[in-house]
């Protein structure tokens, strides 16, 4: 049977969609003369898909087939379904075409382990040295690892990539030998150490000579299932903050379960995917990477998951409102990234206000502070916001619950009192901790 | 209507003009409420000010800037100009006076109304740039791409150092269709022409071919399961739709015609399009 390069795009998208990672930032390179593209620092998202999911990369497999046996994956090999293959050149007359549209930053490729890992890497490689060398693609290229390969052939790889990731997917050792007989947490990490090692290899080599070729220059990422398997939140979090800090990850991305495959060692098939669990990770994910956090200020053992009412960040607040509230004209960077409704841009801005002058709240809108969180939490010359209402502590969390993203068991009900009267002791007895 | 304290000034709509607005005013110790583009309609009584454009004079307003004031102002009051803001010449004229009395510091006065809302209008400006960045989808005819945008502000200056370093080989054209511009680049040049029409021939098997293999990579993609239209306008709002070929459910209809010249030889090079523009504005 042959088959079409429309079908083959058809059947290995579909199978590479579940992989959530589709940014194309992390690195800055101009283009080149006698080449085709360039890239961008920040990303560029070129469209967004009826989930609303970015895309940006040309999203898609080498092959479907695969030897291992993953329980939780569509390309199992246990699974009966077609099995088709891009050539090199297909793949390259594809990416050139659809970046030449404009409708991609670049490609992401990734690959069913065919024959062995070795071979698999090899054939990865060939596809990539024909698109660099003889199309001249000077564009994005996310490429995936895979777990087993030799060390010698992922550091081939590295050097026609942008950004490499493997994914570990399962966050602890049990859930691996369960779900994932093929891999193990050695054969996932081991490459990962070589890519971060070598990321650092290649850092000095480049002091040494400009000319050095760049190997993974926007850094390796990876991802984890949440849902499949009963780790908590606290464990996927936890192993997120080592991640960044030994090695030195640039994303951890976090994808909800959905079920693709019928096994009694998984959660059924009609369990809804956990989507907002996984919004409450990656909100938490940027609370490590940019305002300062640590996990175990988030989450401990006695509270190992989420609060799906709350923010993680709201949630810390609420937590510890001896900190506040906190008088924005005085408080330092540090604190005022913990305060709900600002973030790192209002930050700064506060910063940048401060020095031409002091700051009142109806500035601090101007400036783009989401007031309606932040007042609970903050003072502007010493004052809290006129006509703040609030009863209790409880009052607070249901003003500031994500109440909207909730799929209520109940149905809203209208009330023409939804608003009580409240007083300024109310709140001051409530900021200041006395109910 | 307007009461005798509405002073008026009215300029051709250059930004060597705006500047003169802001030469006038301190030249003659008064203060326009209201400064006009040539655009806007009259009102019945109109008392504006005509204020003549001279270089010289303009000159001496924008180069004080970086002197004055700051060279991020100079940039803010550049990127102020291609914004959508209805009273966009009022903002940089409040700005700049605002600048040249207390210097570089009016930067950082981010809770002054005038000074955010330049920044507002700017960062509009700049993220839809950004989204165009992505959103923009050529079409291939014979050598050279082809693209249609209707944006708000006026982004094709900012679009033109990305797409020719990207493109750099690449001969392509894209066209505003809100602003009546486009931006040509061909033989390592980048050109900003007025053009008031654009038709373009029909599209190729090949083109057509890969429009189809986009449309089934976009349906792919998606997840059923996670399925939120919501999230996806929030990214990207319909009006960017139109001229996206994701979008364009008839394959092959020529969706691309512009103004009423269906008739007209259809065009195979971007030369003939080039010709066919009505005049040139200096080079970006």
């Amino acid at each position: 049977m042959i088959i079409d390069v429309y079908n083959k795009l058809t059947i290995l998208s579909d199978s590479a969609k579940y992989d959530v990672a589709c940014t194309s930032s992390g690195v800055d390179r101009k283009g080149k003369f006698g080449s085709i593209g360039s890239a961008a620092k920040a990303g560029i998202c070129h469209s967004f898909s009826a989930d609303g999911r970015c895309i940006s990369l040309l999203k898609v497999l080498m092959t479907n087939v695969c030897i291992f046996d993953c329980k939780y994956c569509v390309n199992r090999v246990s699974n009966d379904i077609v099995r088709v293959a891009f050539t090199p050149h297909e793949l390259a007359e594809l990416t050139i075409n659809f970046y030449r549209r404009n409708y991609i930053e670049g490609l992401f490729l990734s690959s069913g382990v065919i024959k062995s890992p070795n071979h698999t890497t090899e054939q990865l490689i060939k596809a990539l040295e024909l698109l660099r060398s003889v199309y001249h693609f000077n564009g994005y290229i996310h490429v995936k690892a895979i777990p087993g390969a030799d060390s010698e052939l992922i550091t081939r790889l590295g050097l026609l990539a942008d950004r490499m990731s493997i994914n570990i997917e399962l966050p602890s050792q049990e859930s691996l030998t369960l779900l994932a007989p093929n891999k193990t947490k050695e054969s996932i990490l081991r490459p990962m150490g070589l890519i971060t090692a070598k990321i650092q290899e290649n850092c000095t080599d480049l002091v040494k000579y400009r000319h050095a070729s760049k190997f993974v220059p926007a850094g390796q990422s990876t991802q984890l299932i949440v849902g499949a398997t009963p780790d908590t939140d606290h464990k996927i979090l936890t192993l997120t903050e080592g991640l960044y800090k030994k090695y030195h990850l640039k994303r951890v991305f976090f994808s909800a379960y959905m079920p693709v495959a019928e096994n009694s060692l998984l959660p059924s098939m009609d369990t809804k995917p956990p989507l907002l669990r996984e919004h409450r990770l990656y909100q938490a994910d940027w609370l490590l990477r940019f305002y300062g956090f640590e996990a175990k200020e988030l989450l401990d053992e006695q509270n190992p998951n989420f609060n799906l009412q709350v923010d993680p960040k709201c949630n810390w607040a609420l937590n510890h409102l001896e900190k506040f509230p906190l008088e924005i004209n005085k408080a330092p960077f540090e604190m005022l990234l913990r305060v709900p409704g600002i973030g790192v841009t209002s930050a700064q801005r506060i910063l940048t206000a401060r020095r031409s002058g002091p700051i009142d709240f109806s500035g601090l809108k101007k400036i783009g502070v989401v007031l309606k969180r932040a007042q609970y939490f903050i003072t502007c010359k010493g004052k809290i916001i006129d006509g703040l209402k609030v009863t209790s502590d409880g009052t607070i969390r249901a003003l500031m619950a994500d109440q909207y993203k909730l799929p209520s068991p109940y149905p809203e009900q209208l009330s023409f009192f939804n608003e009580p009267l409240i007083t300024r002791e109310d709140v001051q007895q409530c900021l200041t901790g006395q109910i | 209507m307007l009461d005798g304290t509405d002073l008026i000034y009215a300029y051709d709509g250059s930004f060597e003009g705006l500047m003169c607005c802001v030469f006038e005013s301190y030249q003659r110790k008064e203060i326009p409420n209201i400064i006009r583009p040539p655009s806007v309609q009259e009102t019945l009584f109109d008392r504006a000010k005509w204020i003549e454009t001279d270089e010289q004079k303009a000159d001496r307003v924008y180069n004080s800037i970086p002197m004055k004031i700051s060279s991020q102002a100079q940039e803010l009051v550049k990127l102020g100009f291609l914004t959508c803001d209805p009273h966009k010449e009022v903002l940089i004229f409040r700005f700049l006076r605002l600048g040249f009395k207390h210097g570089g510091k009016v930067m950082m006065m981010l809770t002054d109304d005038t000074v955010s809302s330049l920044q507002k209008a700017v960062r509009h400006l700049t993220s839809e740039c950004h989204k165009f960045k992505g959103f923009v989808r050529f079409s291939v005819y014979g050598e050279a791409l082809v693209a249609v945008i209707e944006p708000k502000n006026y982004v094709l200056p900012l679009l033109s150092p990305h797409f020719c370093d990207r493109y750099r080989n690449d001969r392509f054209m894209i066209y505003d269709k809100t602003h009546g511009m486009a931006l040509i680049f061909q033989s390592q040049k980048a050109e900003l022409i007025f053009v008031e029409e654009l038709t373009l021939p029909d599209v190729d098997s090949a083109e057509l071919e890969y429009r189809r293999l986009w449309k089934q990579f976009y349906k792919t993609i998606a997840i059923e399961g996670r399925n939120n239209p919501r999230c996806r306008m929030t990214f990207m709002p319909k009006r960017y739709w139109n001229q996206m070929t994701e979008f364009d459910e008839i394959v092959g209809l020529a969706q691309w015609q512009v103004g009423e010249t269906g008739a007209k030889e259809p065009q195979t090079s971007l030369c003939t399009l080039d010709a066919q523009s009505t005049y040139k504005i200096s080079p970006d």
